[in-house]
């Protein structure tokens, strides 16, 4: 357990131990948090790799989560700002619409799978398609990613400051892909593509979302979809 | 003496029939493979092949007009907080607004609300329309996720999550540029005017083990309140139907090959999955032999078209069915009025099935602002109730002349085979015999 975190916003927390408590309280509150309500802090101890933790956020609350979560913590998180002090499951903030999610250790596969908003920030590795048909979302991830990643990624930005596996956004949209590392291999359709100016005023600002100040947006290579997949065309067929 | 040979008429190949040469010649010319929409259309064993036995001295029937005979169906009663109750067991499948017109989503809810059952989103998300005008709503939760969002879970009546369909088990979807309207684009965050891609897998969980960690997560984040069905292509009806009760599933939904598709590539509906009488006793066994008949809900689908097809399939073991292409011509879609547009389209009424161009001359299979106005939804809408009343009437007059109260109480035993085909698919008596093929006995 972190212990860092100060006392005096511990006890403003409401503080949910899923060694002793059922995960349906943790998310029943969660749910019934009326809008404009003061007690929106909540921890979360002994997670122990629970499954679906903190998913359905629909208010401005804050979820400090303390260790380990197994699949889809924060899943769907329309504003919320969870913090997992330990490493996330597969699908971390899978469909998340707004708000801020904060992985402190590293994630499985599926990493902000379907995302339409919001910030998700890996500050470990990603596992195996991270973004997957991202559509909106940002995903900053500070070590590398894994293969097929941001496949069918429709929008939003993938930011990697390590290194990305093969098959980098496959099928890709319009999607926004950038890696500072090196890249295994590009999924079908997908490019490298010149990073102009307004890329790196993108960069730099999630780049500061995400705390990250060591790092230059001019470091990074931008990769984008070459639309040559965008209508069905025989003579591409081998590259599906 | 001269031999005269005498005249043989020209034979064409059963082979090469006239169809499959068109075909190889449309191959050739456009070096595309054919997308179409609707179900397979070659002849497959069907609920046709299946006839009542109907009251005799054994037992005696209900009288008709005066004697109950229920037609409610309860759905999602094994986990949900707010199962759903519908006066009739017929309910309307997933079909999307982008593969359908805004009016024709309203009027599939208008006629499904009129007639006491539900209504079903598809893939491109729920729409304020479908949603106003469904008293029921199941919100489909599918691979692609366009359109997928918290607020739209929550305003559903049930959830359901999309594995295959019976026209392309295994397969994906395919929206073509020419349908991807402004709204269309906006809903699925997509640029407009291009293929739009729908993927076979869902991108966040692979397998049975994966589901059920998925369904739960759904559960949690709707308050365990919604059901949630599973609906799955007719490919292996007995293991799908037996995984999805075990990953948690409230309702199995089975779609037989019958079953329409807004746009599948020709090749995958006619020789991918199984026709739906093939696929309802084996899932049927699947949830008996888990001791889960009746209490986790089985929808079939695929082919459903009238009032003794819904008996047959209750009969075999089924909760409800659920109807897509049947509903569709109910409000309007090969109606023989527009024969001459059809005509020009290279078609003909009855026969047209390239619903993903988005020229429907029905208004129906179109985001063409002009061809939509063709179709009234309040008016369609009537159509449909009107159909799904007649549908419902003549299930209970079979359930009574076979003497029951309920047609959930109608029962393989009811039945008889014209077909072996039929008699060991439906694993009902051949008529006239006791014989059931694989079963023994004669």
């Amino acid at each position: 357990m972190d212990l860092s975190v100060k006392r005096e916003s511990l006890e403003a927390m409401r503080v949910f131990d899923l060694a002793t408590m059922p995960l349906r309280e943790l998310n029943r509150a969660l749910h019934n948090i009326a809008p404009g309500a003061n007690d929106t802090n909540f921890e979360v101890v002994n997670p122990r790799g629970s499954h679906s933790v903190a998913v359905g956020i629909d208010q401005p609350v804050t979820v400090e989560v303390r260790g380990s979560v197994g699949y889809y913590c924060a899943g769907m998180n329309d504003g919320g700002a969870v913090t997992v002090h330990g490493s996330a499951g597969p699908g971390v903030a899978e469909n998340m619409m707004s708000g801020t999610v904060v992985i402190e250790g590293d994630a499985s596969q599926y990493a902000g799978a379907t995302g339409r908003g919001g910030l998700l920030v890996i500050k470990g590795n990603a596992a195996s398609r991270c973004g997957i048909s991202m559509k909106g979302i940002d995903i900053v991830v500070h070590g590398n990613i894994g293969h097929m990643s941001a496949f069918m990624g429709q929008s939003g930005h993938l930011v990697v400051l390590g290194d990305a596996g093969d098959a980098l956004g496959d099928s890709l949209y319009e999607a926004k892909l950038f890696v500072r590392g090196e890249v295994k291999s590009l999924g079908a359709d997908c490019i490298e593509k010149e990073l102009r100016s307004e890329h790196i005023e993108k960069l730099a600002e999630l780049l500061a979302k995400a705390g990250i100040t060591d790092v230059k947006p001019t470091e990074f290579k931008r990769y984008g979809s070459a639309r040559k997949l965008y209508n069905f065309n025989i003579d591409n067929a081998d590259a599906y | 003496m001269s031999y005269h040979n005498p005249y043989t008429p020209p034979r064409k190949s059963a082979t090469f029939d006239d169809y499959t040469l068109a075909e190889i010649r449309r191959a050739a010319a456009t070096g595309i493979y054919d997308i179409r929409g609707a179900g397979t259309k070659r002849k497959v064993p069907h609920f046709d092949d299946l006839l009542f036995l109907g009251a005799s001295i054994s037992r005696y029937p209900l009288e008709g007009y005066r004697e109950k005979c229920d037609t409610t169906v309860v759905l999602g009663s094994r986990f949900a907080k707010k199962p759903i109750t519908l006066k009739t067991p017929i309910t309307i499948a997933g079909m999307s607004f982008g593969a359908l017109s805004g009016n024709a989503k309203e009027a599939l809810g208008r006629g499904a609300t009129i007639a006491g059952t539900s209504t079903t989103t598809g893939d491109g998300g729920m729409t304020d329309e479908e949603r106003g005008h469904s008293q029921t709503l199941v919100y489909q939760y599918l691979p692609s996720r366009y359109g997928m969002n918290p607020k739209d879970l929550r305003r559903a009546d049930a959830i359901e999550v999309v594995v295959g369909q019976g026209a392309k088990p295994g397969g994906g979807g395919m929206l073509l540029g020419q349908k991807i309207s402004d709204r269309v684009a906006n809903m699925r965050n997509l640029p407009k005017g291009i293929d739009q891609r729908s993927a076979c897998r869902h991108p966040d969980w692979t397998g049975p083990d994966d589901l059920e960690i998925k369904i739960m997560e759904l559960r949690e984040i709707t308050d365990w309140e919604k059901p949630i069905y599973v609906k799955v292509g007719g490919a292996r009806p007995y293991y799908d139907t037996a995984l999805a009760v075990k990953a948690g599933a409230d309702v199995v939904v089975l779609d037989g090959m019958q079953g329409g598709t807004a746009a599948t590539q020709d090749v995958f509906i006619e020789n991918v999955g199984m026709p739906t009488l093939a696929c309802i006793r084996p899932a049927v066994q699947a949830l008996q032999d888990l001791g889960m008949h009746r209490k986790v809900q089985l929808i079939i689908s695929g082919g459903i078209r009238s009032g003794a097809d819904v008996a047959k399939a209750l009969a075999l073991g089924a909760d409800a069915v659920a109807i897509g292409t049947a509903a569709l011509v109910a409000i309007g879609d090969n109606d023989p009025h527009w024969e001459s547009e059809y005509q020009k389209l290279g078609t003909t009424a009855g026969a047209y099935d390239d619903w993903h161009e988005g020229k429907d001359p029905a208004g129906i299979t179109t985001q063409d602002p002009e061809l939509m106005k063709r179709l009234d939804p309040v008016a369609a809408g009537r159509r449909l109730a009107n159909y799904l009343k007649v549908m419902t009437l003549e299930a209970q007059t079979i359930a009574r002349a076979c003497g029951k109260n309920h047609l959930h109480n109608l029962e393989p035993e009811d039945l008889v085979a014209l077909t072996l085909e039929a008699s060991a698919m439906a694993q009902v008596p051949l008529a006239g015999t006791s014989w059931i093929p694989g079963k023994g006995g004669f």
